[in-house]
Order: C-alpha cells, then structure tokens, then sequence
C-alpha cells in the first residue's frame, strides 16, 4: 500500500512537469498550429533566470517567489521576439516553422553553455521545499507538492484567462475559426502576438519549477520538450483538459512502467501507448470540431 | 527534355567526382571521412523523399540509421569473436552468455537482409498505424522524434546485451577484409559511393515514374489524390519505408567505416541533423539533398575542429535562414538567376 502510494505519486508529480512544460504548447500550437522546438529552451531561460537572481537576492525562498513572475516575463519576452522576428512570417508552413525553431533553440542552448559555462549549475532549493511533508498516511517531497500546486494554479489561471476574460475570448474565437475571428473585427495579429506571450511565458514558469528537481543546464529543455509534444499529440489541441489529462496520464503511465520494468523501457511503452491511442482518436483525447478537410 | 540531359550530366559528374577525383586527390584519412559524409547522404536521399517529395517531415531517421548501424555492428563484433565466440563487451559487462536474439546476426546473408529489412518493417508499422488513421503533418512529425527519443533510450539501458551508452565498436573484420588494411578502407568508400550512386538512380525513376507523381499530388492535395480514387496512406507509406531502407543501408556502411555505432548518433539531435543538408540542397530536388548533406557534414568537421562553439551557432542559423527564407533550398537559387537572366 505504501509502495502503491509513493508510485501514485511520483506519476502525480511526473504529471505536472509535464503538464506545465506542455500546457504552453498545447497554447501556441493549438491556435497557431506552430511546433515551437525552442519551447524548451524558454525552460532553460525560466530555469537559469532563477539562478541569476539568486545571485541578486540571497534568500533562496525570496528568490523562488520573485523568480515565478519574472521566468513568465523572461520566457514571455523571448518568445514574443521570436514570433515578431520569424513566426509570424511563416503561419502557412508550420511543419517548417519546426525546423525554424529548432535552429533558434540550438542558438540558445548554445548562448547559455557561452554565458553561463557548459556545466550545469545548481540552485538552492528554499529551506522549507528541502524537506518532506507529511500527510498522515505517507511522506512526499515538498518541493513536488509545490510543483504540483504551481501546475495546477497555472492551469487555475489559464482557464480563467481564458473562459472569463475578453482576451480568452479573442483566442478561443481564433483557435475556433481564424477567418470568422477577423470578419467580426478581432485583430488576429495581436491575438497571436498575446498567445504566443502567454504560452512562452508558461514554459518560463515550468523552467522555474525545474530547478527545485536538479540542477539546471543548457540541455534542461531538450530532456523534457519531447515528451510535452507528446503529452500535446495525445490530449488533442484547443483545449485544456485534454492536455491536463493526458499529462497526468502519460505521467502516471510512466510511473507505473518503471515500477513493473525500467526506466528506460517505461519511454518506450509509454511511446506505443500513444500510437495506439491515436489509433482509437486520432485527433487525441479533446478536439474541437470542424468541417474543414485540413 | 533539356532537364532529363542536365540530370544525366549531373549524375555524372557526381559518379566521377566520387569515384574518380576523390580516390585520386584525397589522403586515405581524408577519403575515409569523404566515406562517412557519403553515408549521411544515402541518408539525406531517402529524406529527399520522404519529406521534399512525400511532405512527411520524419524527425526519426536516426531510428532507421541506427537499426541498419547496429545489425552490422552485431555481425562485426559476432565473427570477430569467432564462430561461437563471445564479444568482448559482453564478457565485461553482461552475463558472457550470447542472448539468443543475436545468433541469426552470425549469418552474413541474414545480416545483409536483416540491414534492409528491420528498418523497413520499423517504418511499414509506424506508417500503418499513423497514416492509415490519417494522422499527418505535424503530428507525425513529433510521432517520429518520440520514436527517435525512445529508440535512444532503450539503447542506453541496455548495457549488457547492447553496449549502452558506448554502443559497439572496435570492429577488426568486414566480412573477412581486415579492417586496418587501407586498401580494405579504399573498398569500403568505394563501396559506399557506389551505393549512393544506386539510390540515386532509385529516387531518379521513382521521380520520373508515375508514383512520384502521385507522391507529389499526395504532398500538395492529399484529400483531392483521395476524391481521385488513391489511397494517400498506401503512397506515403511506400516512400517512408524505401527511406527508411535507406537510411539502414546507410548505418550499415557508416558502421565499418567510422568503427563506431552509439546511441549518441541515433537519437533526437542527429536525427534532426540530418535534415539540414537536406534543406539547404532543396529538399525536392534530385541531387540536392545527398550534395548539401556532404557540403554540410564537411563544413562542420572543418568548423568544428578549429572554433567548436561557433558551428553550433552556425548549424542554428543555417536552419532558420535556409528554413525560413530559401525553403527551396540553394540548389534553387542558381535557376533563380537563370530566369531572371532570361526575363531580362
């Protein structure tokens, strides 16, 4: 039962990395149909942002809770430049905006090895994410608890944004149907601009929640933006919940794998589960229904 | 007309540049590593396929690379052992006992097969189970780099019967030719160049053919190939299994010349590599993507050797500029001018 549990949760917690490395994604891809590969390396730049302003602010926990909205503004900003710098320029060929942005994502990593050296640094966890919490019938690491809550508020958060707010609206209309969105006066452009923002901003968030796991690297992003493309493939674009539940299912799925296999052999069938999955949906778990052929 | 002549020309050009010129002027060291680049372009050959002609960006090619790449190596590391010898690596770090999986890799004709036909099996599957159900673009896109991820992973965690993360290497034989023999690594060049050659001349009728039509309807106007009476599923899954076949020749010969294979060459970062020479070539034309792929691995090991740092940030610029801004690739720019020399 112990055992059971402590599984439970690690897919939990593996679940909500993965559901914050995803969720911005799952954004910029479903209303843009844009594969964003430097997604991972606005991580990286959440990730490293927390270092620097450790270096500025001594109180590692002061430092955490500064970093959270400053990873969203510097993840946000970068991935602003690189939507007014070249996606914009190529909404019509997305599978080539992949291959963009996997050149930009090389040219950050590298940038980071540059800037801060190619080995990884570690950042201080706040005393009280050091230890465990206990919750009476089981012991769990705080700093999961905390990234678990992170994930859900940013969940909390996006949803709000985007069910309450005029800007949610804006977006939901052009995910729905982009030329409609125009016709009723909606400026596509900013709207993307503003998604685009937001999504790149989540992934600084996630990057910032890294560093409480391990230390923090250039190749931080790369380890993790392939299993949030699948986590995207498999919850089905346009809408949160099923990004938010296939993250927690892929997570748990791997848990589960590795307590009964390896590690290594978990990724494997976690990948066939997913093309078998496809099989029954191919348009993953949720998708917004159209008529168009494409 | 006038363009089926320039390709003859072309071909032959590049079949004397290959077999001729370089065997002539390149040192033994220098040919050896021509042999590698060759490799990547047999690669970049089926990616020409697959993605500038099929539309299906494969992100996984490695997986298919390394499939051939390992089969080789197996056989090497069996029949240097003897013929029921032991490879060394196992002796180190696994039981010392074979596993049965293994023993056919024993029969050089099973081996050979087994190089074509592992990674086509590999790739008829994933295209069954992904095109069939129409699941396309992008999605299959980061479908094929999930593969290349996991593909690398599971090579890693299998130290013992595998090689981990050191993957197989030290290889004294190829088929009976002693691999330190120069004239035996002369062979082994020509052998790859002469492959080369043969898959070109594969893509070359597949492009003059009526498939290759149909392949290119299938890129441009998939629902209209299927109003048409084709099924678009059966077209795309021909070109990514003859790429795929490709890409396994490929790590085949890659592994007697370069003495190496290790999941480090497999995963997600070679496998998108291997796409950029295949861009700046332009993707759709017939000798474009094996060219830019040689033209692109030999930049970085000239870049590399002397500024390390500077060729990733040049590999990352090729991308988004070549990408972004010439998605025709160079090879496109020299009929660029012609015409504009023409309308002038």
């Amino acid at each position: 039962m112990e055992a059971l549990i402590g599984q439970l949760f690690a897919g939990l917690s593996l679940g909500s990395v993965l559901l914050l490395a995803a969720l911005g994604l799952s954004l910029t891809f479903g209303q843009m149909g844009v594969i964003n590969m430097a997604h991972g390396e606005f991580m990286m730049a959440g990730a490293y942002t927390v270092f620097v302003v450790q270096g500025v602010v001594a109180d590692a926990g002061l430092a955490l809770v500064v970093s959270i909205p400053l990873g969203f503004l510097v993840g946000g900003l970068l991935g602003l430049l690189l939507e007014v710098l070249l996606i914009h320029r190529m909404y019509h060929r997305p599978l080539d905006t992949l291959l963009v942005t996997w050149g930009v994502a090389l040219i950050l990593q590298q940038v980071a090895r540059d800037v801060f050296g190619a080995p990884n640094v570690d950042v201080k966890a706040p005393t009280w994410l050091s230890g465990g919490v206990d919750l009476g019938f089981t012991q769990v690491p705080a700093a999961r608890l905390f990234i678990l809550a992170l994930s859900v508020a940013a969940v909390g958060a996006l949803a709000v944004v985007l069910t309450r707010t005029s800007l949610g609206r804006r977006i939901r209309g052009v995910v729905q149907n982009r030329d409609l969105a125009e016709t009723v006066g909606i400026s596509t452009r900013d709207t993307d601009r503003l998604t685009f923002f937001i999504g790149s901003g989540l992934a600084g968030i996630a990057g910032v929640a890294l560093t409480l796991l391990g230390s923090t690297g250039p190749t931080l992003g790369t380890n993790y933006i392939v299993d949030a493309f699948l986590v995207v493939v498999a919850g089905g674009i346009g809408q949160i919940k099923g990004t938010v539940i296939a993250a927690f299912g892929l997570g748990l799925m791997q848990a589960t794998f590795e307590y009964s296999t390896t590690a290594s052999l978990a990724k494997v069938a976690v990948f066939v589960v997913v093309v078998v999955f496809l099989q029954i949906r191919p348009q993953g778990i949720f998708s917004i229904r159209t008529r168009s052929l494409a | 007309m006038k363009g089926e002549y320039a390709k003859i020309a072309g071909f032959a050009a590049i079949a004397l540049a290959l077999l001729v010129l370089a065997p002539a002027v390149l040192s033994d060291f220098r040919l050896s590593l021509l042999g590698r680049f060759v490799c990547y372009a047999i690669v970049a050959v089926g990616i020409g396929l697959a993605w500038g002609r099929g539309g299906m960006l494969t992100l996984g090619q490695g997986v298919f690379f390394g499939l051939g790449a390992y089969v080789m190596a197996m056989h090497l590391k069996l029949s240097d052992a003897g013929p029921t010898g032991v490879p060394d690596f196992m002796k180190l770090y696994g039981s010392g006992v074979v596993p049965g999986w293994w023993e056919p890799f024993r029969n050089p004709v099973v081996t050979v097969l087994a190089i074509v036909l592992v990674p086509s099996l590999v790739a008829f599957g994933l295209g069954m189970a992904v095109f069939r159900r129409r699941v396309r673009g992008a999605y299959f896109a980061i479908l094929s780099q999930a593969l290349a991820a996991a593909f690398a992973i599971l090579l890693i965690g299998q130290q013992a019967t595998i090689g981990g993360t050191n993957g197989l290497n030290g290889f004294r034989s190829f088929f009976g030719f002693n691999l330190f023999d120069p004239v035996n690594k002369r062979m082994l060049f020509y052998i790859a160049a002469g492959t080369l050659l043969a898959m070109l001349l594969v893509v070359w009728q597949l492009y003059r053919s009526r498939y290759g039509e149909l392949l290119v309807a299938v890129r441009d106007q998939e629902e209209r190939v299927r109003f048409l009476g084709y099924d678009p599923a059966n077209v795309k899954i021909v070109a990514y299994v003859v790429a795929a076949a490709m890409a396994g020749v490929a790590g085949a010969l890659f592994v007697p010349i370069v003495g190496i294979i290790s999941p480090a060459a497999v995963g997600v970062v070679p496998s998108i590599a291997f796409l950029i020479g295949v861009a700046i070539g332009g993707r759709s034309t017939l000798f474009g993507p094996a060219l830019g792929a040689i033209a692109v691995a030999w930049a970085q090991t000239s870049l590399s050797e002397s500024f390390p740092s500077f060729w990733i940030y040049f590999q990352g610029a090729l991308f988004v500029l070549v990408v972004a801004f010439l998605p025709r690739g160079l090879s496109t720019v020299g009929s660029i001018l012609t015409r504009r020399r023409e309308s002038a």
